[in-house]
């Protein structure tokens, strides 16, 4: 479904050159949960961004379904990037609009009519449980809520592929769970292949099937996430793992 | 109060009001495009292009160093140009829009700059053209904003025209010049201040409550 072969991408900055990503390869299968999982720096946010070319890579070649991402021209990309659905940390809704103003976008950048709009807007609240917040703005809504209303979105056009970049990090945990398993739900009824990138093992332990660990801009260790928690091959992986069994032990003894 | 005051300043007033009214219109239709254009060129923006950034940035500073009283010496040409003498509001409202477009385009640049970037980036993820990102996501995002800079910049032009007053634009300013100060009626040139001021007031208020009216329909409590 999605290939990366040989990405790399860099950086200038006032202090030299920063090598955010060398030599990537990478493989997901249709409709895998596919967890990034790395230290903040690491490099997992350029990787994901570099998907939908929201970041250009230097080099390397990216495959997406029959699409080869890196050697599209501009107006292929868009075309291309409304069947990349994308959700954020801070949920990047429009304030101006309300929460169907907000999923109702894509649709109209997609040329929907007004019919039609209507119809999938009430469709895609219905799966994201937000019906009776369709006329609200984004202040009125709670976390959780603004980020249902970045999954609506993100589903508008029938993606092939959802990109969740921290999506559940400005979340509390109970509201993680929550936006976690609306997303497990959609990667079974739409059999959408989710790739997620996040810094916290416990939404890998819960949701993904499969794991990339980058460090430095390298991909350490890849695998079944089982087999993560169970062999964890390199010391980033062990402390990971590490803190998230502390981490348990602390919610037992509460 | 003098017999002539009340005409004279129905007058100027409306002279006021059609010079600020039209330079505004104008110096809208050059700073919009031209602040956007400042934002969406800059680094890491919708359409990054450094050249045309840098040289209409400073085609901005260049005009905006003019003391307005100099720009209107320098665009009489112009204006006869265009309008076909150097007298009257109308021919002040050549140097008026040219002398606030770059003002009101720093404006308008400042406002679109505080929008969210990755709100622009969600945008374009979702295959958004430029032009769409511009029109229905860049512009609302900002509108209060907008409001507020464009009621400052309405302000600043008021005083303009009364720059605009003493060589020739009537007007306010040309009436408290005229007749406040070279014929020493100090009734004029004390009952122009007050209605300048009334005016100024009345815009402001006017801005703060549509800027009012956007923001709480976007940012209401919880």
């Amino acid at each position: 479904m999605i290939t990366i072969t040989g990405l790399s991408k860099s950086f200038q900055t006032p202090y030299g050159k920063v090598d955010a990503l060398k030599n990537i390869n990478l493989e997901i299968k249709q409709g895998d949960i596919f967890g990034v999982i790395g230290f903040s720096g690491a490099g997992k946010s350029t990787l994901i961004r570099c998907l939908n070319r929201l970041e250009e890579p230097d080099s390397g070649i990216i495959r997406i379904g029959e699409h080869e991402i890196t050697s599209l021209n501009k107006s292929q990309l868009r075309e291309v990037r409304k069947r990349i659905g994308m959700i954020f940390q801070h949920f990047n809704l429009f304030d101006s609009k309300t929460v169907f103003g907000n999923v109702a976008f894509p649709l109209e950048v997609a040329g929907l009519s007004k019919r039609q709009i209507k119809n999938r807007v009430e469709q895609l609240l219905e799966l994201v449980e937000l019906t009776d917040k369709t006329n609200a703005y984004p202040a009125q809504l709670s976390g959780g809520q603004k980020q249902r209303v970045g999954i609506a979105r993100a589903l508008a056009n029938n993606p092939e592929v959802l990109l969740s970049d921290e999506a559940t990090s400005a979340l509390d945990p109970k509201t993680t769970y929550a936006i976690l398993e609306l997303l497990r739900n959609i990667n079974r009824k739409l059999n959408l292949t989710i790739v997620l990138i996040t810094h916290e093992m416990d939404v890998l332990r819960r949701i993904c099937n499969n794991v990339a660990v980058i460090e430095d801009g390298e991909i350490t260790e890849m695998g079944p996430v089982q087999e993560l928690f169970l062999n964890p091959r390199t010391d980033t992986t062990r402390l990971f793992v590490q803190s998230d069994q502390d981490l348990q032990l602390n919610n037992y003894s509460i | 109060m003098a017999d002539d005051l009340l005409p004279l300043l129905i007058v100027a007033l409306s002279e006021t009001v059609y010079m600020v009214l039209l330079s505004t219109i104008m110096a809208l239709a050059l700073g919009l495009p031209l602040g956007i254009t400042l934002v969406v060129t800059s680094k890491g923006h919708i359409s990054e292009f450094s050249g045309l950034n840098n040289v209409l940035g400073t085609v901005v500073n260049i005009f905006r160093s003019f003391p307005f009283i100099i720009l209107i010496v320098v665009l009489l040409p112009l204006s006869r140009f265009l309008v076909g003498t150097t007298l009257g509001s109308t021919a002040a409202v050549v140097p008026l829009a040219i002398g606030s477009a770059p003002f009101l385009a720093r404006i308008i640049e400042n406002s679109l700059k505080e929008v969210d970037k990755g709100k622009i980036e969600a945008a374009l993820a979702m295959g958004a053209k430029s032009i769409t990102t511009i029109w229905k996501v860049l512009i609302p995002e900002a509108l209060p904003s907008l409001v507020r800079g464009i009621t400052l910049a309405v302000i600043t032009i008021t005083g303009f025209t009364a720059t605009a007053g003493a060589i020739g634009a009537g007007g306010l300013g040309s009436l408290a010049i005229r007749f406040g100060y070279m014929r020493y009626r100090d009734d004029v040139l004390f009952a122009t201040v007050i209605v300048l001021v009334i005016m100024v007031q009345l815009v402001q208020w006017g801005g703060n409550f549509i800027a009012h009216r956007l923001e709480s329909k976007h940012h209401i409590g919880m």
